[in-house]
């Protein structure tokens, strides 16, 4: 029996299944972005995603990204380390990890309403500083369906990702570290300026490069929450889907080409980092 | 100073997490005037509309949880047993669907298999709903695969799978009386991640036009007050219950019975 040609027929149907639906429609967006109605090739759909309205959607969709990815990263790490190093009892360590869980596929559209309910204009929060506090969020310029808006409820599902991925690389960090830096007299940001951080900056960086991606493609949640009202690209592509509303497709495939460019970016720096990361954690 | 620094990032974030739970569950209670009454979710319930969708959806994850196992479980099996080396080029594919954005796949499938292609699923409902669960699919693909794959590491598929072929075991009875009750758990935990998705998934159902839950709460959410947020309770309730029951599973689990290779 000829051996090596035989083995390979065990992956034709994974190989078949991810190729008809995963590789060959993108593939078909990333030609059609590089094509004329005629099929004749073209840079014109790239060349022609530069006009305003457009450009203002993918700076904003990035601007949002990397707020609620750098926040969530922020603050994900903060509580990641209270828990793991802050000497917090060991009883909130396993609830905290299932919320995250949790919280983490907690996205989309109740997401959404859950943040309407609360920072909305008449939510919880937004009533509760008014009647209590005097304090009106909407005189002070916060509107739940803005830039701000976004990100905070985002975070919802950024910060647990963060929790979840970067508590091993911290139970990672061996105590022999520590105390090796202290015999020879490091203080204690001197040991996490030192040691610690540039021992975890990769993962922490590949981390951040996940969630930015991870907002990046969000479409429900920003759909529910704002309906069509802020121009952001997942926002745009979705509509331009529906009814077309560029009034030419191939300038919908370059659209949809631009968000694989932005989240491959982000991925590979990921992978990349990642890879790194792990050499400390054997 | 250390421990309290610790205590004051977890309240903020308790702080951060526990609000808009209140304030979803708060708002949803607040259908009546005056009082608290579960008004809106007698009103969501009662909706033909949800009951439809709901079920809709649910079915559609029991299908894509078949499917899924059908795909994965041999594929992950056959890659550890006889094409490890191809092992971190699969592992990749499967990764895949967290780069590109779901919405510009189902924009290709919309392109790819409309009526005037070669394959023109989205021609009948039955076909657009076979697409949605393609769709589906390759969504839980990366969790389906990593959960399956970890659970394999922890049994010897070689010494398994030669010890049932000197008895005179056939590939199908490999697969689905040995492996498959081996890794169950892990299948288990696939499948309720993939639960999870499935039910609250928008963007697919939404462009390929099927009547699942997601764009039906988005529906609702636009038009209505106070049902949203009792919608947001419940599909909240149900991604719990999806986590708890992975826990639960991975806590029953037996310990493997054969030593461990890897």
């Amino acid at each position: 029996m000829a051996r090596l040609p035989l083995h390979w027929l065990g992956l034709v149907p994974f190989l078949l299944f991810v190729t008809l639906f995963l590789l060959a429609p993108t593939m078909y967006i990333v030609v059609g972005a590089f094509r004329t109605i005629d099929g004749t090739f073209t840079f014109d759909n790239v060349i022609g995603l530069n006009t305003a309205s457009i450009r203002s959607a993918y700076w904003v969709s990035i601007k949002i990204s990397l707020a609620s990815a750098s926040l969530g990263c922020l603050i994900g790490f903060c509580m990641a380390a209270a828990m793991t190093l802050g000497g917090l009892p060991k009883a909130i360590r396993g609830p905290l990890l299932t919320f995250s869980g949790v919280a983490s596929n907690f996205a989309g559209v109740p997401l959404a309403f859950a943040f309407l309910a609360t920072l909305g204009p008449i939510g919880l929060v937004t009533v509760f500083l008014k009647t209590s506090l005097g304090i009106d969020l909407r005189m002070l310029g916060f509107n739940i369906l803005s830039f701000w808006g976004l990100t905070i409820t985002y975070l919802f599902f950024q910060i647990p990702l963060m929790i979840l991925i970067i508590t091993p690389a911290l139970d990672g960090l061996k105590r022999e570290w520590r105390e090796a830096a202290e015999i020879l007299g490091a203080t204690g940001p001197q040991y996490w300026r030192m040691v610690a951080f540039p021992i975890l900056f990769p993962a922490i960086l590949g981390t951040m490069a996940l969630l930015f991606a991870n907002s990046f493609g969000a479409v429900a949640t920003a759909i529910a929450l704002t309906g069509s009202s802020l121009n952001i690209v997942p926002i745009l592509l979705f509509a331009q889907i529906r009814g077309d509303v560029l009034g030419d497709p191939h300038l919908g495939y370059a659209l949809a080409f631009g968000m694989i460019v932005v989240t491959g970016i982000a991925n590979t720096i990921y992978i990349v980092l990642r890879a790194r990361s792990e050499r400390w954690q054997k | 100073m250390k421990r309290l620094a610790a205590w004051a990032a977890l309240a903020f974030g308790v702080l951060y997490f526990l609000l808009p739970l209140l304030g979803m569950t708060e708002f949803s209670l607040k259908m009546r005037r005056g009082v608290y009454s579960l008004d809106a979710y007698a009103k969501v319930l009662a909706d033909p509309r949800f009951q439809e969708t709901f079920s809709y959806s649910v079915i559609m994850a029991i299908f894509t949880i078949l499917f899924g196992v059908l795909l994965v479980v041999p594929t992950a099996y056959w890659v550890r047993l006889k094409l490890p080396r191809a092992r971190p080029y699969v592992e990749f594919l499967t990764l895949l669907p967290l780069v590109i954005p779901a919405i510009v796949v189902v924009f290709g499938y919309i392109r790819l298999y409309n009526t005037s292609s070669w394959l023109p699923l989205t021609g009948t409902a039955t076909g657009t709903n076979i697409l949605l669960m393609f769709g589906y699919a390759t969504l839980s693909l990366p969790y389906m695969y990593r959960a399956v794959d970890t659970g394999l590491r922890t049994i010897d598929v070689t010494t398994l799978t030669e010890a049932a072929q000197s008895l005179g075991a056939s590939w199908f009875t490999i697969l689905g009386r040995l492996i498959l009750p081996n890794v169950l758990v892990a299948v288990l935990s696939g499948a309720f991640v993939t639960l999870a998705i499935v039910i609250g998934e928008f963007t697919l159902a939404a462009l390929l036009n099927r009547p699942a839950f997601g764009p039906y709460m988005q529906l609702l959410g636009a038009n209505r007050a106070y049902e949203p947020a009792a919608l947001a309770v419940i599909a909240f309730g149900i991604t719990w219950a999806c986590m708890g029951l992975i826990q639960l599973v991975a806590r029953l689990a037996p310990k493997p019975a054969i030593p461990v290779k890897d």
